[in-house]
């Protein structure tokens, strides 16, 4: 179990970058989830790592060895893909034991090592079926325990669960990361669904169009978000974005969303401090959760109406409309039960961001670091 | 605006059954949703009643007429599927007006002008009217597809996935833009959809549909609050819904033996239609709770972080189960934790048929 270093790292097509200087270290025995839109680079920096694909420039370093001059093939690591890559003509058992094979292990070996990552992956009795009579769920495992059958440097995934359904994907998280807990693979893997970056992950390394935006653990890249891009791919529903006028009066601030489409009353000491003095412009980011809605008029809470209300079972979610915007609420369920009810809203302080208006990056406020 | 009634319809496509004797009623002005996986007969269910496919047998009503004779024309149903089929070299404006031009509908220029500039106001591509399809984005070609049903004034709005092909984000606004856009033009929609968060969230009614039939009918909190059997226990809910055996003895409900065992409150037994021998008990993951004070212990299989809560797996030897905690609480692979379930949310399976057990739901039922 390797770690893995990128320094510097770049790649290009003419003026078009796909990769723009990127540093990322990736431990031993870590799992960190490159996350990001389609086109944001992060399955071509997980080809390079693997070989697949040729850098401009920078550096690849696994396990202390500088590899981007060498083959796939050279820099031992084992990848899985989205699409299965079974070889349809052999059994499932042929197709876990083939990178075995291909090494020479002897006969009691491959049968060995074969049955141990099959038990764990629970295909044991799925060995003797050729890829045509397997599920998908099942195709993916054999692709995983292909992949886990002979010690690697690292194991590389780009959006493997991505072809399952919703609730085989939900199966499978907790299976891939039992697995990891079990064998302490160095993993890296791809995804462009955010639940899933969250649920796996000990870190996330958030990209967009080719640069690196945000790396932390889940937790702090949920509460912390570096800048808005962030803020509003990680989570859902999606972070509440808003233009917001400040205006700090002592120990009690002002926040006018949108063109004056609503205010919001916080204490100043959860505004940045660039803001705090007098007037300041920047975008405002509330999580659902932290827009608290009340049946009753409420001290320090602004009256709204209820615009359209989606019941997800273990919560609801309201939206409120704000002007010509909405804000949306995450209440608990049958909270609000008619659209046009009015509610009275207020912010959890703890729990509102601010951004710079121009470049996006978080301003935080000196009191919360 | 417009009543649709299904009476005991059957279709088969060869040996194919692909919808056994549906009987549904879908009201006027009414957001109703075809919910299943696939396979389970909602598309078959749509094309019927767009007039695209003929039924074997049964009959189909819109506003209490019979139109199986009817072609698709004479059912003033506008489809949007999943691929938004829209013509990419024209504008949007052209596109929109495509579905008026045709001689038969003989509208004045004036009416066709002021309807797609209404279309596209609900919709919010005004500024794109000018613009080619191909320039716009997934979401942008998708309003314009939903646009070009707008401007027909159809009785019924028919829709196959239409947001399958858009990522999370567009989604979840599109989502919120349909149901407002009922609200606004008051037409009856049938929405067909595999993705339990969409009919849950826009629904005024949900009919689950399983291998050809339909298995319950309701409104998306009676059906998350009481489903009919373990199908729909399963398939609605993220998590879905907890599902796991037990042996019931005199008011014990044995789950792990000696590891996992429950005295339930005296009322529990009735309120659940409960008796003793085996049964699977159904317990959402927001109904079990995690924290010290509970009276279970159990070791975490696995959490994950939601961002505002997190989900945790619970392992009493190879029982496994979800419970949702709050972000702040702190839970750690492979440590012991203590839980408690709240006994007025359980619900209980039988173990063969799957059927709920409750009192409430034998009145119900018709399917079984």
């Amino acid at each position: 179990m390797a770690e893995i270093i990128l320094r510097d790292v770049e790649k290009y097509f003419g003026d078009n970058y796909i990769i723009r200087k990127l540093n990322l270290t990736i431990q031993a025995q870590e799992f960190v989830v490159l996350l990001g839109p389609s086109g944001c680079g992060k399955t071509t920096t997980l080809r390079a790592i693997a070989g697949l694909e040729e850098i401009d420039s920078g550096t690849i370093m696994i396990d202390g060895r500088v590899v981007q001059h060498l083959r796939a093939a050279e820099r031992d690591i084992a990848f899985v893909f989205q699409m299965y890559a079974l070889y349809p003509h052999l059994t499932a058992f042929e197709n876990i034991a083939f990178p075995l094979r291909a090494s020479r292990q002897s006969r009691v070996t491959v049968d060995l090592r074969v049955h141990e990552v099959a038990k764990s992956l629970d295909i044991a009795h799925l060995l003797r079926l050729r890829p045509s009579a397997l599920s998908g769920g099942d195709m993916q495992r054999v692709a995983i325990a292909r992949a886990l059958v002979r010690t690697h440097k690292a194991l590389l995934m780009d959006e493997p669960l991505g072809a399952l359904d919703a609730k085989l994907r939900e199966a499978m998280r907790t299976e891939l990361k039992r697995l990891h807990i079990e064998n302490r693979a160095t993993t890296i893997y791809v995804t462009h669904d955010q639940v899933e970056a969250m649920a796996l992950a000990d870190r996330i390394a958030i990209m967009n169009e080719g640069v690196l935006q945000q790396v932390g653990d889940p937790t702090e890249v949920y509460q912390h978000p570096a800048n808005l891009f962030v803020a509003q791919f990680v989570g859902s529903p999606v972070m509440n974005v808003s233009k917001v006028a400040v205006a700090a009066f002592g120990g009690r601030s002002i926040l006018t969303l949108g063109d004056d489409d609503g205010t919001f009353e916080i204490a100043t000491a959860s505004v940045p401090a660039a803001l705090r003095n007098g007037t300041g412009q920047a975008i405002i980011g509330v999580r659902p959760e932290a827009v608290i809605l009340s049946l009753r008029e409420e001290a320090r809470a602004s009256r709204f109406e209820a615009h359209i209300i989606e019941p997800l079972g273990a919560y609801d979610i309201v939206d409120l409309s704000l002007g010509t915007q909405l804000l949306r609420a995450r209440t608990s369920s049958g909270l609000v039960t008619k659209a046009g009810t009015p509610v009275w809203a207020r912010l959890d302080e703890a729990q509102v961001h601010f951004f710079d208006k121009d470049t996006g990056a978080s301003l935080r406020s000196g009191d919360r670091g | 605006m417009a009543h649709v009634g299904l009476d005991n319809v059957t279709k088969s496509f060869g040996r194919n059954r692909a919808l056994r004797n549906v009987t549904l009623e879908i009201e006027d002005g009414q957001f109703f949703v075809l919910l299943g996986p696939t396979g389970a007969g909602k598309t078959t269910t749509l094309r019927l009643i767009a007039g695209l496919e003929r039924v074997d047998s049964g009959s189909i009503q819109i506003d209490h007429r019979n139109v199986d004779s009817w072609g698709p024309a004479e059912r003033d149903v506008a489809l949007v599927l999943q691929q938004y089929s829209l013509y990419p070299r024209y504008t949007v404006r052209q596109n929109l007006e495509f579905p008026l031009k045709p001689s038969s509908r003989r509208l004045p220029t004036a009416e066709i002008h002021a309807r797609v500039a209404r279309a596209a106001q609900i919709l919010r591509v005004e500024h794109l009217l000018d613009r080619k399809v191909d320039a716009l984005s997934g979401g942008e070609m998708q309003r314009v597809a939903i646009g070009r049903a707008i401007v027909r004034k159809p009785k019924i709005f028919l829709m196959d996935e239409p947001l399958s092909n858009l990522d999370a984000k567009l989604r979840e606004a599109l989502r919120a833009e349909l149901k407002d856009l009922k609200n606004r033009l008051g037409a009856t929609f049938l929405f067909v959809t595999h993705d339990q968060v969409e009919a849950m969230s826009m629904a005024d009614r949900i009919a689950v549909l399983n291998n050809g039939r339909i298995v319950q009918v309701g409104t998306p909190q009676d059906i998350y609050g009481n489903p009919r059997d373990v199908f729909v226990a399963g398939f609605l809910g993220s998590p879905a819904m907890n599902l796991i055996k037990a042996d019931v003895r005199n008011g014990t409900a044995i789950i792990v033996p000696g590891q996992f065992e429950m005295t339930l409150r005296s009322s529990v037994p009735r309120h659940i239609g409960l008796s003793n021998g085996a049964v699977t008990f159904g317990i959402r993951a927001e109904d079990v709770h995690v924290g010290d004070s509970g009276p279970y212990g159990a070791m975490v299989h696995h959490v994950e972080n939601h961002g505002v809560e997190k989900i945790v797996t619970l392992r009493i030897d190879h029982c496994l189960f979800r419970a949702t905690v709050p972000a702040a609480v702190r839970v750690a692979i492979d440590e012991p934790a203590r839980f408690d379930w709240d006994q007025d949310k359980m619900h209980a399976f039988d173990v063969q048929s799957g059927r709920n057990l409750s009192p409430s739901n034998i009145n119900a039922s018709d399917g079984y």
